[in-house]
């Protein structure tokens, strides 16, 4: 369920940027630092203009010079007490990478949309996930959208979870680049009113100011820093039922619902199950409908939180399938996979669940995948289930033999 | 509160070595400011000797992020108590070395001073990269000898001159720029409180002779930094709004040799064969200051 029908009347055709500004202007925040990049920049350019039109009161907005101090202009702000928000993608993303560590190190609930893009080299702008992947140790927590109205709203739910006094961590909401962030579609704006109603207002605990003066971002020797990185992982921990109970309090408010950690499409009887987060389930969904219609019985389970990585939830979603296939735009070269693959088998491995499971690098630097793709991907996963043997544990989908 | 409140924001016990000249910088600067600001402290010996946690020996709210960003956190902060409608007085303050600030975080500084945003931010130059154990910086003078540019059978030392910062917090539009030495205290603290009370970016160079790295007795370093303004190595101005307003005058300005022999980093110059020769450079650059900024007159 993305929109409650009786919503539809409120529902607009805007760019998939516009609707995630729109989102961050609503959560009211104090502070924006942003730097331009492709294909983030539609986000930035709304916000730009909501700043010059008054639309987002007491705010802030710091035109940095780079990424990199777009982030550590954050960091200063959210130590200050400040709600801030930033966008970003790919190249952008990695040269924030130093600042990611030390803005989770430090606990500040920083909420960044990263408009997922390839990284280079070659040099490309179009949709793959590798961007946020690469920063999955960083100690932020990651979300992905799979669609427009789902990536704005998760804008508010990132800061409802990263705000709780027991996560305090910073937030990616993943959108893909163009399929995501340059499409125009119908989507519900939340309005001010429900979006003061679902979130309230950011009041730190601790935070810098002369009447109380507080040390940040100290050394910690080797006498302390492990408490710092347990006390990082008890956050995610806690996190786990925060992003579900955000979804379900979203749901009250708005009458929209994406799921909790996971979301199953077709998913309680199915033989094969895909695994797969981002826009990519748009299609997958749609390829099910066609099983479905012939009683095949295919499902999908959609990832919404990577990190902290749902293994209980993804256990217990995937217990009934005989086969299972993972589909995702990453590779972590050198693994032959894509880490979601990666980390779903090792999840499991010590459990009694023994379900064969095979995974497909897809739409590297956003290269299509189509219906015929995904279908192709089924009849093999099919295959397995079958036969309960693995002829090929993960590939790229669609390499050119002639561009070798 | 007590009377003597504005002499305890950085409190003693620290890690700093003795003589160390970064904690006598950063006690001025509190000294001038007071109670009423944050301070930014990007990575260096400051910031490693003042907060092993979890201890701090600050009585002011502090931060440390990383080594190059201290000029766009202290925006943020500044952005944040706007937006957060807490800024009163509470002034914004970043103190960082000559690596932080020249080298690595020139960009981040950059950004905030061509913004202009209300924060004052102290440099606080001891000429290398003290806290990793003496590696040359861009504010290392020509022919001292550090670890990564070691004076050699082939080598004087270091090879370029310093890089003119304070110039280019000028050409950046600051409404405020000045140079001090931790050797003269009290035009120290004037000039710290001329710029944080200046609204805008404001920027000031301070020399900081580092016992440890220089190779000096750690008793002696007011008497070095004094040595360097009264050799006319390191001149004392104030620029307002672009325009040189003030100059410390030296009125009988001492030769460099008097300087280069108090410290072991440049001993080589006075043993190596043409050492006496490249020790005129050096005070051809102290000459050149003298006529630039008139600093005999």
């Amino acid at each position: 369920m993305a929109v409650n029908p009786n919503d539809k009347h409120k529902m607009t055709v805007v760019e998939g940027s516009y609707a995630t500004a729109h989102a961050a202007k609503v959560s009211r925040p104090h502070v924006i630092s942003a730097y331009p990049i492709t294909p983030q920049t539609h986000i930035v350019e709304d916000l730009s203009q909501f700043m010059a039109d008054g639309e987002i009161p007491g705010c802030e907005y710091i035109n940095v010079e780079s990424e990199f101090s777009a982030i550590s202009a954050l960091i200063g702000a959210a130590a200050t007490g400040a709600r801030t928000y930033s966008a970003t993608t790919s190249q952008g993303l990695f040269l924030m990478h130093e600042a990611l560590l030390n803005a989770s190190g430090m606990r500040l609930p920083i909420v960044m949309t990263v408009v997922n893009r390839a990284a280079g080299a070659p040099i490309n702008i179009w949709n793959d996930q590798q961007d946020s992947i690469a920063q999955r140790d960083t100690g932020w927590i990651q979300l992905y959208a799979e669609d427009t109205q789902e990536a704005a709203d998760m804008v508010l739910q990132a800061f409802k979870i990263a705000e709780d006094k027991n996560v305090l961590l910073p937030i990616m909401v993943c959108m893909d680049g163009f399929v995501l962030s340059h499409v125009y579609e119908p989507v519900v704006l939340l309005d001010r009113k429900e979006a003061d109603e679902y979130l309230p207002p950011f009041k730190p605990d601790v935070y810098l100011d002369p009447k109380n003066p507080l040390s940040f971002g100290t050394l910690g020797d080797p006498s302390v820093y492990t408490e710092f990185r347990y006390k990082q992982e008890q956050a995610m921990r806690n996190a786990l039922p925060l992003i579900e109970k955000a979804a379900d309090d979203f749901k009250k408010v708005t009458g929209r619902y994406y799921g909790g950690l996971v979301e199953g499409y077709e998913l309680d009887d199915a033989d094969v199950v895909i695994v797969s987060f981002g826009s990519i389930l748009g299609t997958i969904k749609d390829v099910i409908d066609e099983y479905r219609a012939s009683g095949e019985k295919i499902g999908v389970l959609k990832v919404r939180a990577f990190r902290p990585f749902p293994t209980e939830a993804i256990a217990n979603a995937l217990k009934n399938a005989k086969a299972v296939v993972v589909i995702e735009k990453d590779i972590s070269i050198g693994r032959n996979e894509g880490a979601l693959f990666t980390e779903i088998k090792a999840g499991l491995y010590n459990t009694p669940m023994r379900t064969p499971m095979v995974g497909y690098m897809v739409g590297h630097g956003g290269r299509d995948i189509r219906p015929m793709h995904i279908k192709k991907i089924i009849e093999a996963t099919k295959k397995v289930a079958e036969t309960g043997k693995i002829e090929i544990e993960s590939q790229f989908n669609d390499v050119k033999e002639e561009l070798l | 509160m007590s009377d003597n409140q504005p002499f305890n924001l950085l409190t003693p016990g620290h890690n700093g070595c003795a003589g160390c000249c970064d904690s006598l910088a950063a006690k001025y600067v509190l000294m001038a400011v007071g109670p009423d600001c944050i301070v930014v402290n990007p990575t260096g010996c400051l910031e490693v000797m003042t907060t092993p946690f979890p201890r701090s020996a600050w009585n002011v709210p502090w931060i440390h992020s990383l080594f190059e960003n201290g000029g766009a956190v202290a925006a943020g902060i500044e952005a944040a108590l706007k937006s957060l409608g807490r800024r009163g007085n509470t002034k914004v303050i970043g103190i960082g070395g000559d690596g932080s600030t020249m080298d690595i975080g020139i960009g981040a500084l950059s950004g905030a001073f061509e913004r202009n945003h209300d924060i004052l931010y102290v440099c606080i130059d001891n000429e290398a990269y003290m806290n990793t154990g003496v590696q040359r910086s861009s504010g290392t003078p020509l022919y001292a000898s550090t670890s990564t540019s070691p004076a050699g059978s082939v080598s004087y030392g270091n090879n370029t001159n310093k890089k003119d910062m304070p110039a280019i917090m000028v050409a950046h539009g600051s409404p405020y720029v000045a140079t001090t030495s931790i050797g003269y205290a009290n035009d120290m603290i004037k000039k710290v409180k001329k710029a944080a009370d200046v609204v805008g970016s404001t920027y000031i160079h301070t020399h900081a002779p580092c016992p440890t790295g220089w190779g000096f007795d750690s008793s002696k370093t007011i008497e070095i930094a004094k040595l360097a303004v009264d050799c006319c190595l390191w001149p004392l101005y104030e620029i307002e709004n672009g325009e040189v307003t003030a100059v410390r005058k030296v009125k009988n300005p001492k030769p460099v040799e008097e300087y280069l022999k108090a410290q072991s980093r440049f001993k080589h110059l006075f043993k190596m064969e043409g050492g006496d020769k490249e020790i005129e450079k050096i005070q051809q650059y102290a000459d050149k200051n003298i006529a630039k900024y008139g600093l005999d007159k």
